[in-house]
């Protein structure tokens, strides 16, 4: 076995553990967390995640954080599609000034925007709606994305454009007959991660919540209480946040390294 | 690819710069406002100048919290980038394994941030986390990542390592599959060496994805918030205390909007100063053979 598989597999021991330990600890009673350490539960129970799907408090912070994820991923895709076709396609005056700006703000610290975006949004009137959060997270998602599909518009041939213009086709009608099902693997790369930065967020989606819209990482730290930490619940609340994230892995699996690499390879 | 003329496509561009324009231009231009005004009321305003800036540019704490930031941003590089390239070389390249071990490695860039901070708030702790009772007890050294500054750190870039180095590896694997079978065929003929034919062949290969690998955690980690502030709070002291964190202390800890509005702008072209040069270079290599 070549050394660099052992260190591979050290690495996936390494990465497991935390996560065994979340969810070793969600199966148990605060009395058993803090009565000693067991590697397996003594007696597992469900009760921790049976308090998150019937307590609203705890499951509507689910529901919050998937609604503005998948708002912000329909927005960021429907305005990155044209705008990353454009880089891929023309040069035009302040071309390359757009793309480096649109990137600082992919690399801006949140917490710059953290004070003017919770007056912009009161201000306004949409603080504490799911719009508001989605709308802030793409500052850093739409960057990304025009990125991402700007990486796999450019590797499909120009020619393929050519011939369809030659044929008759407008803009509108090949870009979405013909270009988007092109890169539908670019596409759906990019609402991965779309998905995930939005998933990941939370100092920005804090800010701007309150209660209906609050997500579910904020709920967590409920579990702070004058009579001590509720370490399983928190354990539980924490297992369940990965779950999302897992399914949607399995689904880009095959595609996932080249979309790291931004279509780039 | 050659690219035409046509300055029409700033019609396509346009959605994306007035959604991108309205969460970044209005609140920075709040911010510049902030930064040279003081601020009492709506209508009680005092334009005050550069003192803000005057302030907090000779301000030892943001000076330390800088600092700590670059020797933590060097550090996370310096783990991160030849880690990752090794789990890249080493990662199954075919069949089922395959898949397993790509989606075993991104799962932790899937958890949220503050679950991340929360994952390793638990197993550090001396009480009830297996690594902080392992190191406490069977290898019988003094470790509490609440109290002791080294710990602290020592605790903050495990987590981080453990958070990101995945990103370094997949993106390494990004271009290590990219490289077809007959240059490694050439090489066997040869009689190439291991060593030959990571420095080249895959390293070259690798210099694009590198390059992004290197700006993303270069300026991710320099940003970094969450995860640190949910396992330390920037504590022992001011130990762990990273530019953001520093940053928002002042602006939503103690409500100095001056000084946070001052410290903004100065964090703000810290980053795009460091953006323009990587972006350069960037352009520079990827117009060169590893890009397309």
């Amino acid at each position: 076995m070549s050394r660099s598989r052992v260190v591979v597999i050290v690495w996936f021991v390494f990465l497991l553990l935390p996560l065994y330990w979340l969810f070793n600890m969600s199966l148990k009673t605060n009395a058993e967390i803090l009565s000693g350490l067991t590697l397996v539960p003594q007696n597992p129970t469900l009760a921790n995640y049976r308090t998150i799907f019937t307590d609203p408090s705890w499951y509507s912070g689910y529901i919050n954080s998937l609604t503005y994820v998948g708002l912000n991923t329909l927005i960021s895709l429907s305005v990155a599609l044209p705008a990353a076709y454009a880089f891929s396609r023309y040069r035009f005056i302040g071309d390359k000034h757009m793309f480096f700006w649109l990137l600082t703000n992919r690399m801006a610290p949140a917490a710059v925007f953290l004070l003017p975006f919770f007056q912009l949004y009161q201000t306004i009137g949409l603080f504490d709606t799911h719009i508001a959060v989605a709308l802030a997270h793409c500052l850093f998602n739409v960057p990304l994305a025009v990125w991402i599909l700007e990486g796999f518009m450019s590797g499909v041939p120009k020619e393929i454009d050519e011939t369809a213009y030659i044929d008759g086709y407008g803009f509108p009608r090949f870009f979405l007959t013909i270009f988007v099902p092109l890169i539908r693997s670019g596409i759906g790369v990019t609402a991965f991660f779309c998905f995930m930065f939005s998933w990941v967020e939370l100092l920005l989606a804090r800010t701007l919540t309150t209660v209906n819209a609050k997500p579910i990482a904020a709920t967590m730290t409920r579990t702070v209480s004058a009579a001590g930490m509720d370490w399983a619940t928190l354990a539980a609340a924490g297992v369940l946040t990965i779950v999302p994230g897992a399914l949607v892995i399995w689904f880009v699996r095959n595609y996932i390294a080249k979309g790291f690499a931004l279509g780039r390879v | 690819m050659d690219k035409t003329e046509n300055n029409k496509a700033w019609l396509l561009v346009l959605p994306v710069f007035v959604i991108v324009a309205f969460s970044a231009i209005i609140p920075l231009i709040t911010v510049v406002n902030y930064a040279f005004q003081d601020i009492l009321g709506p209508q009680d305003r005092y334009w005050v100048g550069t003192e803000w800036f005057r302030e907090v540019l000779t301000d030892d704490a943001l000076q330390e919290a800088l600092l700590r930031q670059l020797v933590f941003s060097t550090a996370v590089l310096l783990v991160e980038i030849p880690l990752g390239i090794v789990l890249a070389l080493g990662m199954p390249s075919r069949g089922a394994g395959a898949s397993a071990a790509l989606v075993l490695m991104a799962l932790p860039l899937l958890i949220p941030w503050n679950v991340v901070g929360t994952i390793w708030q638990i197993f550090a702790r001396g009480d009830i986390g297996l690594a902080g009772w392992f190191i406490n007890g069977p290898l019988g050294l003094d470790y509490n990542y609440t109290a002791d500054p080294f710990d602290a750190w020592v605790t903050i870039l495990v987590m981080d390592v453990w958070h990101w180095t995945p990103l370094v590896a997949l993106l390494c694997y990004a271009g290590l599959r990219a490289i077809p079978d007959a240059y490694y065929q050439a090489a066997s003929i040869d009689g190439a060496s291991r060593w030959s034919v990571f420095r080249h062949i895959e390293l070259p290969k690798m210099r694009g994805v590198l390059l992004i690998a290197v700006l993303l955690r270069f300026m991710d980690s320099f940003t970094i918030y969450t995860e640190p502030f949910v396992v330390t709070g920037g504590g022992p002291g001011n130990a762990t205390t990273f530019l953001s964190i520093h940053l928002a202390k002042i602006a939503v800890g103690q409500f100095d909007l001056g000084p946070a509005a001052a410290i903004s702008i100065v964090y703000f072209l810290i980053i795009l100063t460091l953006s323009f040069v990587f972006y350069n270079v960037m352009i520079r290599v990827g117009t060169g053979s590893s890009k397309r």
